[in-house]
């Protein structure tokens, strides 16, 4: 979330498009009503199904799965079309007037640079026309036909409301209403907030669907103020957390970007990190990466990182591939390349597409370590349990070791929630039975496998043999410990310019501003600089007071990065400094600093008319309509139909799915038709469930107690589906025998002409806990994910679905 | 009856006599405002888990309505309408079903054993399982269809409104756990005015049948319902359109049981009456004779009479 | 059977024990039932040992008396159908509640009252019984719609009342009618009971008919 949960309180209009909050963020979704109720605000709901949000909705809309980007560039359309955007903000905070290079263009559903033998993208066209000084050209009167919203304009030219109508299934009308609710907030005191989740991110095009919606906010001066923003809402309480600390196989904490096998040094890997400005006088944030690495790289490997050795730049892993993402690590593993797979507080079995491959798969591997709390399908992936989890153990030579750890109740530490805070939780009780937290589980396998190298050496032992293990019970490092290490201290004294010391040697930092490149600081994550100061543990704060109860709380636990409640807030005011809104002022320019509730997301004294952007971040520190060539699949938003489509792609029919996703060779024939399968399933969860846990909890097996999925009308009465009756989803990779709820939520959609039908998944049930068995919708979903995170297209793909007798109990 | 000043009983079932009427207490109630339910089911987890429910598992029935009704160990469930009017613009219309806390309750009414059903002051209709008998006239009394009996223990349960919570100064679990605040609590008069900007609300939002459902049939209720539809209640799940009690529930528990004693009693002492005036219908010395004479002699003929 | 001089046999010892279990089946079907009728007799449950015990026992109580006095039906059927007798029987009433009997026509085993009685105890036991079922929740509570369980617990407490009323009638009659008791109790009338209040059964003895 670029804003707070409580900050939904001030939105004007909500948006829920790519997600369903009320049911799965039914506590958070307290604030949409709150904004309902207090502010007059109107919710609302574009979305295939009419969900538990819709029903509280002012406007619902529905939508083919799998076509945002088309309806939302219709959207922007429309908005420059109708002229109703922030004029002021648009100029001055985004890079509308920044001129594109001659060469990049777009041509029949490719971007200029596309290799059809390499299956990706040269993006070096993706850029700006520089000018001697190496600053981007720009063209303040927005006149100059390669101006980003001149190419922007031509872009989205095709996304008629006809076309849209014809793309998404959403009727004309209807559409045209969402356009005019969304566009009665391009007004300076107005505001739009989008609500989103998995509904965006689980598509082949799901970085492309958020961006998109970015960009709608942008052109509504949205970005940055109270009731505006982008807001993500997690799916798990600490998923926001996983990806702060660098879960991912691309990332290290603080976003972070791991090594390549390109950049053999650390001078080179530097050099394409190190953003240098685009525009005069522009901050570039990103040029401090240095620090950030440096910190990271002290606190990873202490005194043994040096000045020397490139503060142990080669002891990195160097990735060969994009990413080690999930989908790659399983056909990996099915193709006998990974042997071992630690799996903690994680179910793929349940979780990832295709459940048929990831049990195949992890049946090839040689061991797999679980850890989690609970008994998982993935720590029982081997036993039979008929048709929800056919299985012959005999064959299976995995050696499973079950580790039980402690529940989040069970041990201290932190979790980040979607709005980016910090919060610290404490112990509550001692875990059961032999569970034992993860901290200790994952010391006890390093210092084993430590042990190991110190006695019997091996192939390249020192980033084993270096890491910094500097706990007080080296057994069980505690989660404060941790917690101050993340936030980093001075190693020597930090002078000033001056020669003052700003903070002494083993003091804790007061945030990431203090940190060097020069080895004098450690710092386990950059962005969690300040969580945990010399004043104490800043996430374990509890103050709730919140100035002109605007939702930020600014003493409520932490929040990153620099405890800022709102990003980007710089573009809450005018360029000369004034609120847009002064009714919901977040900070001004007081004259001789920028003053408020907030912590500026710009330097504090930064004068307004210095011509600094507020988007310091970005190196020509302006809100980017044209995403240069960060993103795999294109600088402009593009509709492509995802991987299983029952429809051709009616814009570029040659180049139907996105081009730069990745699709590996055997999961490109498990790919289903639309003459077998001619339906469109998507998956979901249910506020009565979390995932594939409370499937072990009484309570919540009362509250659902049995897989299901949902089927319109229309469609159970053309194939003689009853109420409550047993059918047979099937996709090309395997099927689930459930009972159908015949719904009036799902209606047909008429797309360019012929109706789609649209079939629901509720995911929760397995063959492990309370509730009865299930197969899991993974079951069905195809092995495919975005072109930029990997996340697996679960909204959108084929099925085929038939009325079958009652299964034998 | 000793702690019906304590408890602030107002009337008891099947009890004789005026319960102490001295001390005040504001009347509560709880408001369910429906338009900004999502149908979470907290409420109904929050249930089980304060008051130890744990119902049977059922399977799935073809609807998010689980369990399926309301049982001994289901004090509120939400139930959920799919309500697509002409024009087309589907409305998922979802209501917390459960005890409506009626000022005039009908449970209360049928309930033959003293004590069994209680009002409080503060207007909680509550269930004292240690007098109830299990005879399921509160069943049959109520007009919303809300108490069951157990098979287990035959004894009839329904929503207490947390009437140990509420007398601790605590909200019900259901309010405290509503994460969109679509259940609130307080005093009857808030709740109704609270409802009032609610309604007005839903009227700027197209909804020009918007009201407050405090139905009148049964007194008014403690459990009241914002719905975009007042002018129609069945649209949700079947709330009744204008409850009351039922003609022959009063007929039966109102008229007919005094009219019924007293004409028994009318009966025996008519009897009484009749033998004091009339005297016993006597077998006379000459009957015996006559008798054994027939017997005797056989049956001569019958003789003509009148 | 022994005959005792000057006594009219009436009642084998069968049917009397069939009649006195009835009797008592209706007495506990009474008094259970209305301590569940009115607060103000709620403490005749506690005979049954409380509230539940009587809530739980009564309609078991029902079940034996449908079956005790369909044995009691079939038994005595055949002397309580209905004749022109008794028409003017019934026509002549007040000179029977004025002990006046001689102004009435003979009278069979039965007179119209008792008729009246068999068959009003014969009808409200078939619909105590059927209105029982409907409202006996610990076995039928899924069976019938509340609607429908109102106009049942209804027609049960009228149709209870009705029967105490025939009970106290017939009880009354046979209190006030002398000699009646002992038929019952003995099984055997005298001839001068039965000359009184039989004629027509009396001679139909005296003819050896019976």
């Amino acid at each position: 979330m670029t804003n707070t949960w409580q900050d939904i309180k001030n939105a004007d209009v909500i948006l829920v498009m790519g997600g369903n909050a009320a049911e799965a963020h039914p506590c958070g979704f307290k604030w949409v009503i709150e904004a309902k109720i207090e502010r007059g605000a109107k919710l609302v709901v574009v979305d295939p199904r009419f969900t538990r949000t819709a029903s509280v909705a002012d406007f619902y809309t529905p939508i083919r799965p799998g076509t945002d980007i088309a309806f939302l560039n219709g959207v922007i359309r429309h908005l420059l079309a109708k002229d109703a955007i922030q004029h002021e903000y648009v100029r001055a905070y985004t890079n509308a007037a920044l001129i594109v290079r001659e060469d990049f263009g777009f041509t029949d559903g490719l971007f200029s640079g596309w290799s059809a033998e390499k299956h990706d993208y040269d993006r070096t066209s993706w850029a700006y026309e520089l000018d001697d000084d190496g600053y981007a050209k720009i063209d303040p009167t927005l006149q100059h036909p390669r101006c980003v919203i001149n190419l922007l304009k031509h872009h989205v030219d095709r996304y008629t409301p006809e076309m849209v109508e014809r793309i998404c299934g959403t009727p004309k009308a209807k559409f045209l209403a969402v356009c005019d609710l969304i566009a009665g907030t391009a007004a300076p005191d107005r505001t739009l907030t989008s609500l989103f989740a998995l509904g965006w991110t689980q598509h082949s095009v799901g970085s492309q669907n958020i961006r998109t919606m970015a960009m709608v906010q942008l052109l509504l001066g949205n970005i940055g103020l109270s009731g505006g923003g982008m807001n993500a809402l997690r799916g798990h309480s600490n998923i926001q957390g996983l990806t702060d600390l660098g879960l991912m196989s691309e990332l290290m904490p603080g976003y972070l970007a791991m090594p390549k096998d390109s950049e053999p040094t650390l001078a080179d890997y530097l050099k394409t990190r190190t953003y240098k400005p685009l525009r005069p006088g522009q901050v570039s944030y990103w040029q401090n990466y240095k620090k950030f690495f440096v910190s990271l790289q002290k606190s990873v490997f202490g005194a043994a990182a040096t000045a020397e050795n490139d503060w142990a730049y080669e002891w990195l892993p160097k990735l060969d591939v994009p990413m080690y993402d999930v989908l790659r690590a399983f056909e990996l593993m099915a193709n006998g390349k990974m042997n071992g797979y630690i799996c903690q507080g994680f179910n793929p079995q349940q979780a990832f597409p295709n459940r048929a491959k990831v049990r195949s798969a992890l049946g090839k591997l040689k061991w797999l370590v679980v850890m989690d709390p609970l008994q998982t399908e993935t720590a029982s992936f081997w036993q039979d349990h008929g048709p929800q989890n056919p299985s012959d153990p005999a064959k299976i030579a995995t050696e499973v070791f079950a580790l039980p750890t402690a529940c989040f109740a069970e041990d201290p530490g932190s979790l980040t929630n979607s709005a980016r805070w910090v919060q610290w939780h404490w112990k509550a009780a001692d875990p059961p039975g032999e569970a034992k937290s993860d901290n200790a589980i994952i010391a006890a396998i390093f210092r084993r496998v430590q042990a190991l190298y110190r006695k019997d050496g091996g192939t390249f032992p020192e980033p084993i043999l270096n890491l910094s293990w500097d706990y007080l019970d080296p057994d069980e490092p505690q989660a404060d410990e941790i917690a101050k290490e993340i936030n980093g201290r001075a190693l020597t004294d930090l002078k000033d310019a001056g020669g003052g010391v700003l903070v002494h040697a083993g003091r804790q930092l007061d945030g990431f501003a203090q940190l060097r490149d020069d080895g004098s600081t450690a710092c386990g994550c950059w962005i969690y600089s300040g969580c945990y100061t010399e004043h104490g543990n800043m996430m374990a704060r509890r103050d709730a007071a919140d100035p002109r109860e605007q939702g930020l709380a600014p003493h409520w636990a932490f929040a990153w990065p620099a405890n800022r409640r709102i990003m980007y807030n710089r573009a809450s005011a005018d360029p000369a400094g004034k609120p847009w809104n002064p009714e919901k002022a977040i900070i001004a320019w007081n004259g001789t600093r920028w003053a408020g509730i907030d912590v500026p997301d710009f330097g504090p004294t930064t004068k307004p008319d210095s011509g600094v952007g507020p988007f310091i971040m970005n190196q020509e520190g302006l809100g980017r309509l044209f995403a240069l060539d960060k993103m795999r699949d294109g600088p402009f938003p593009e509709h492509y139909e995802p991987f299983e489509s029952p429809v051709p792609n009616l814009l570029h029919p040659k180049v139907a799915t996105n081009p730069a996703a990745r699709v590996f060779a055997d999961d490109r024939k498990a790919f289903g038709d639309a003459a077998k399968f001619p339906y469109v399933g998507t998956t979901y969860r249910l506020t009565e469930h979390f995932h594939f846990w409370t499937k072990h909890a009484l309570a919540n097996a009362i509250l659902q107690p049995e897989e299901f999925c949902e089927i319109g009308e229309v469609l159970a009465k053309e194939k003689g589906i009853g109420q409550g009756g047993w059918v047979r989803v099937s996709s090309n990779r395997d099927h689930v025998i459930c009972k159908a709820y015949v719904t009036k939520r799902i209606k047909p959609m008429l797309v360019d002409g012929k109706p789609v039908h649209v079939i629901g998944l509720p995911l929760h049930w397995g063959f492990t806990g309370v509730a009865r068995k299930g197969y899991g919708a993974n079951t069905l979903t195809p092995f495919v994910g975005d072109a930029n995170t990997q996340t697996p297209e679960f909204k959108a793909f084929l099925v085929n679905v038939e009325p079958v007798p009652a299964p034998v109990a | 009856m000793a702690n019906e000043q304590s408890l602030d009983i107002v009337r008891r079932s099947a009890s004789t006599g005026d319960p102490p009427d001295i001390r005040k207490e504001q009347q509560v109630a709880k408001l369910i405002d429906v338009s900004r339910c999502i149908g979470c089911k907290a409420c109904q987890a929050a249930c089980m888990e304060w008051n130890n429910l744990r119902p049977e598992m059922e399977h799935f029935e073809g609807s998010y309505d689980n369990p399926a009704d309301l049982n001994p160990a289901t004090w509120t469930l939400m139930r959920f309408t799919e309500y697509e009017p002409e024009d087309g613009h589907l409305e998922w219309l979802i209501r917390k079903d459960g005890c409506m806390h009626c000022a005039d309750p009908g449970c209360l009414k049928a309930c033959p054993a003293p004590g069994a059903i209680v009002q409080y002051r503060n207007g909680i209709v509550d269930f004292i399982s240690e007098a109830c008998i299990g005879c399921g006239y509160c069943v049959k009394g109520c007009p919303f269809n809300i108490p069951r009996v157990s098979k287990v223990d035959h004894k009839s349960y329904k929503c207490s409104l947390c009437s140990d919570r509420v007398s601790a100064g605590l909200e019900p679990a259901c309010v405290k756990a509503c994460p969109t605040g679509a259940i609130l609590f307080g005093t009857k008069e808030d709740m109704t005015q609270w409802a009032g900007e609610r309604v007005e609300d839903l009227k700027s939002r197209g909804y020009a049948h918007a009201g407050l459902y405090d139905p009148q049939g049964v007194g008014g209720t403690h459990v009241m319902y914002v719905l975009h539809h007042a002018d129609r209640p069945s649209l949700y799940a079947g709330l009744p359109d204008k409850p009351k009690i039922d003609p022959l529930v009063q007929a039966w528990k109102g008229v007919f049981k005094p009219v019924a004693l007293a004409a028994l009693a009318a009966t025996a002492v008519a009897g009484f009456v009749h033998w004091v005036v009339r005297g016993p219908n006597e077998v006379q010395p000459e009957d015996e004779a006559a008798g054994r004479k027939m017997l005797d002699d056989g049956p001569g003929k019958p003789e003509a009479k009148q | 059977m022994r005959r005792e001089r000057g006594a009219v046999p009436r009642y084998t010892p069968l049917a009397r024990a069939n009649h006195w279990l009835t009797a008592a089946l209706l007495i506990l079907l009474a008094l259970s039932g209305l301590s569940m009728f009115h607060p103000g007799l709620f403490f005749l449950s506690h005979l049954f040992g409380g509230g539940e015990a009587a809530r739980a026992i009564h309609p078991w109580f029902g079940v034996v008396l449908l079956a005790s006095f369909a044995l009691l039906f079939f038994r005595f059927v055949g002397d309580n159908l209905w004749s022109r007798d008794d028409t003017r029987w019934m026509g002549a009433i007040r000179s029977v509640m004025a002990n006046e009997e001689e102004k009435v026509p003979e009278v069979d085993r039965y007179n119209a009252g008792q008729k009246l009685v068999f068959w009003g105890m014969t009808w409200l036991i078939l619909i105590l019984f059927f209105s029982g079922l409907v409202i006996w929740d610990a076995y039928f509570a899924t069976y019938t719609a509340i609607e429908t369980k109102r106009i049942a617990v209804l027609v049960h407490s009228v149709a209870a009342a009705a029967i105490i009323w025939v009970w106290i009638v017939h009880v009354y009659a046979s209190l006030w009618v002398r000699g009646t008791v002992r038929g019952m109790m003995r099984g055997s009338v005298t001839a001068g009971w039965a000359w009184r209040h039989h004629r027509k059964w009396l001679r139909a003895m005296a003819r050896g008919e019976r």
